[in-house]
């Protein structure tokens, strides 16, 4: 909207042609300068400029909806109420309903501790047909670290879903439906992403997932390396996409060790907790997600997957709904399924912190169970 | 102060100044009669000019003292800054420190980190402005602004199930059946949350220039709520000088709105780290000439394993932070352990 032409915005002939000579054409050329740098580029007094800028601003801005609007617009044109469910029965009641359509939700996790696997059944899960309570569509897999593994995804649908799989021709009719794109630079998956804006415009895509998002970006994320970010420009895209085309975005994200310079306090706060700081115990095994804070502010529901005493956790770390809630989950041969439904409470900050306590030892035995 | 800025036509003034008077204070203490026969016009145009000039002569003899225009006493404001409403943000806790809540005629700037609850805090505050008075609010509509496609549409609807919960229950309690307003339904809350979806910052900038006049026709806004302030300068942004300037502008313009229609104004900002005094600290985005541009700023953290709001700065409350907590109703007091406040 904001690239409107202001020639065609009837304003006062004398001042659209003084805009037009001074080459400010579009509304966002006009909008970009303040009304002092407008006043001595066009020579007009405060008076004019103002009031040419509040007919601008008038045509280029967004018309409102009432959030009741907004409520039965979706209710009345999405399948599921605007979830894809995970079938993790527990999860998606905590998500109310599963993965929300029309925003990026990021998995976070240790490598080997099933975010691929995850990715794998969600990609299945999406091209299923309705019936099946799936969202009978297309799937564009973005797959960064060559981890995509067809057989695996067969697998899975072999043993989640084997009254589907076991039919003729189904199970290359779903796999038919997953797109995989293997780009190896930034530049490379900047180009992908621009090419799938129009498929994903048509509504017959109806699940992207990108698997890892760090993958390209972790060597650029170091601490001041520049103002601008590098995936500063990914994150709105992404996040227009998601909400345009209102389908689920589905994210992976790497960790890294927390150093001690992540030991992130406002200045408020240095001093006043100086004691508790020296205290706490430094757990060796203590780790951030790797794309940076920036980054986390981008990401609506953000789950972690974790290990805890060589066991597997999925919490709910944030998400603008749903209570901080950790599930035990195991990984099979049908993909990752939960312990128990019910969730535990996870308190405080918690919920926010990856664990990866017998990390090593679990990843052994699923080797052995898989690949053996 | 000089005939010249009398808004009357150029003619009048030429008659005023011949006849000698060429300054304000000599018309102060004219009748109309008086005046039309100096200056040899009708009574009525005499009565115009009058009604214009001495504005300060006249208001001298009730109440301020206005010395310039447009200026108000320290002693005036304090009457003013009593009439001062405020909407409840459904902690007491935080409520306590900040006064009773976040001010009318103010513009507040909310920080923190990712998931530590600023949507939550900004729908629950879209939610709380349509209470009526004695329950916290102001029984207006809200302005959502949503730059980051992060709003959901069916937490706002939990919320304000809770809230009509929580009335309910409050009207029952005190047998204080207000007619009209035990019928506030979620839905009734919902369509009065007026929300606009902003795509790019030349958006942001033309809807919060457009909003003056939105303002003029939807006088029962009480509140605006911008979520976040931050996402599309932090993204499409080379020149920071520019930036900083066009944030400085806006940030004024949001101050106008502010006191002009009396309403609160609300910004979310999300925080990004400063390399200070040899470590890495958390600060609020977009640079320290922004920091001035709000009223108030508020900061959301984590201490230990509470949800903490801080008081970062105000003109007129005091360094505090109290706890609170984010359930499934909305914004809450903390309740698993009743911590006294803190003062800093």
């Amino acid at each position: 909207m904001a690239n409107r032409l202001i020639s065609e915005m009837g304003l006062p002939k004398s001042i659209a042609n003084v805009f037009a000579a001074r080459s400010i054409k579009t509304a966002k050329d006009a909008l970009s300068l303040t009304e002092f740098d407008l006043m001595e580029l066009a020579d007009m007094g405060l008076a004019e400029v103002t009031s040419a800028l509040v007919h601008i601003s008038e045509r280029v801005s967004p018309p409102y909806q009432t959030a009741l609007s907004l409520l039965e617009q979706r209710n009345r044109n999405e399948q599921l109420a605007g979830h894809l469910p995970t079938g993790l029965k527990g999860l998606d009641e905590a998500l109310f309903g599963g993965i929300p359509f029309g925003v990026i939700t990021e998995l976070v996790g240790p490598a080997g501790i099933g975010k691929t696997q995850f990715c794998l059944k969600l990609s299945l899960l999406a091209s299923l047909p309705m019936r099946h309570g799936g969202l009978d569509g297309q799937v564009i897999y973005i797959d960064m670290e060559s981890k995509f593994s067809s057989k695996r995804l067969i697998e899975i649908g072999a043993q989640s879903f084997p009254e589907i799989f076991h039919m003729r021709g189904m199970a290359q009719e779903m796999a038919g439906r997953i797109l995989v794109l293997r780009p190896v630079s930034l530049a490379e998956f900047t180009e992908s992403l621009q090419q799938i804006k129009i498929l994903l415009l048509e509504r017959r895509v109806k699940l992207l997932v990108i698997d890892s998002m760090a993958a390209l970006a972790s060597g650029e994320f170091e601490h001041g390396a520049s103002k601008i970010n590098p995936l500063g420009w990914h994150i709105s895209f992404l996040k227009s996409v998601a909400e345009l085309s209102r389908i689920p975005i589905v994210v992976t994200n790497q960790v890294r060790s927390q150093s001690n310079d992540d030991t992130w306090r406002y200045n408020f706060q240095v001093g006043t907790r100086r004691q508790d700081l020296e205290d706490t115990p430094k757990y060796d095994s203590h780790l951030i997600a790797a794309l940076g804070i920036h980054w986390s502010h981008a990401v609506t529901i953000r789950l972690i997957l974790e290990t805890i005493s060589g066991e597997r956790f999925i919490k709910v770390a944030k998400s603008p709904m749903s209570p901080a809630l950790a599930f035990p989950f195991s990984i099979t041969s049908s993909g990752i399924s939960l312990l128990n439904d019910d969730g535990i409470e996870v308190v405080g900050q918690e919920i926010s912190t990856i664990h990866c306590h017998g990390h090593s030892e679990i990843i052994g035995s699923d080797s052995l169970q898989f690949h053996g | 102060m000089e005939v010249g800025r009398l808004p009357i036509s150029a003619a009048l003034k030429g008659k005023l100044v011949s006849a000698g008077y060429t300054s304000l204070s000599l018309l102060s203490s004219l009748s109309p009669s008086h005046l039309a026969r100096d200056l040899n016009i009708s009574e009525n145009e005499a009565l115009d000019i009058l009604k214009h000039a001495p504005l300060d002569g006249r208001i001298d003899t009730s109440s301020g003292h206005h010395v310039i225009n447009g200026a108000q006493t320290a002693w005036d404001m304090l009457h003013e800054e009593e009439l001062l409403t405020r909407i409840t943000t459904s902690s007491v806790d935080i409520d306590n420190i900040l006064g009773g809540g976040i001010s009318c005629r103010e513009v507040t700037e909310i920080g923190g980190v990712p998931g530590i609850g600023k949507t939550q805090l900004g729908i629950q505050l879209a939610v709380n402005v349509q209470l009526p008075v004695h329950c916290g609010g102001l029984g207006g509509k809200a302005i959502y602004i949503d730059t980051e496609g992060s709003f959901m549409v069916e937490r706002v609807l939990q919320i304000a199930e809770a809230c009509r919960d929580d009335m309910s229950a409050n009207n029952a309690l005190s047998q204080n059946v207000h007619a009209g307003q035990v019928g506030m339904q979620p839905k009734d809350f919902l369509e009065n949350i007026l929300y606009f979806r902003v795509c790019s910052y030349a958006e942001q900038i033309a809807l919060i220039n457009y909003l003056d006049k939105f303002m003029s026709e939807h006088k029962d806004v009480k509140i605006i709520i911008i979520d976040s302030i931050t996402f599309h300068f932090r993204q499409d942004f080379e020149d920071m000088a520019l930036r900083t300037r066009l944030l400085s502008g806006m940030a004024l313009k949001l101050m106008k709105l502010a006191k002009k229609f009396c309403l609160a104004v609300v910004l979310l900002n999300q925080v990004t780290t400063k390399f200070a005094e040899g470590s890495f600290q958390l600060t609020l985005a977009l640079g320290d000439s922004w920091s001035h541009a709000c009223t108030n700023r508020i900061i959301l953290y984590w201490n230990g394993n509470e949800r903490y709001a801080y008081i970062d700065k105000s003109p007129s409350l005091r360094s505090a932070s109290a706890p609170y907590a984010v359930t499934a109703r909305g914004i809450r007091n903390n309740v698993s352990n009743c911590k006294r406040i803190k003062l800093m």
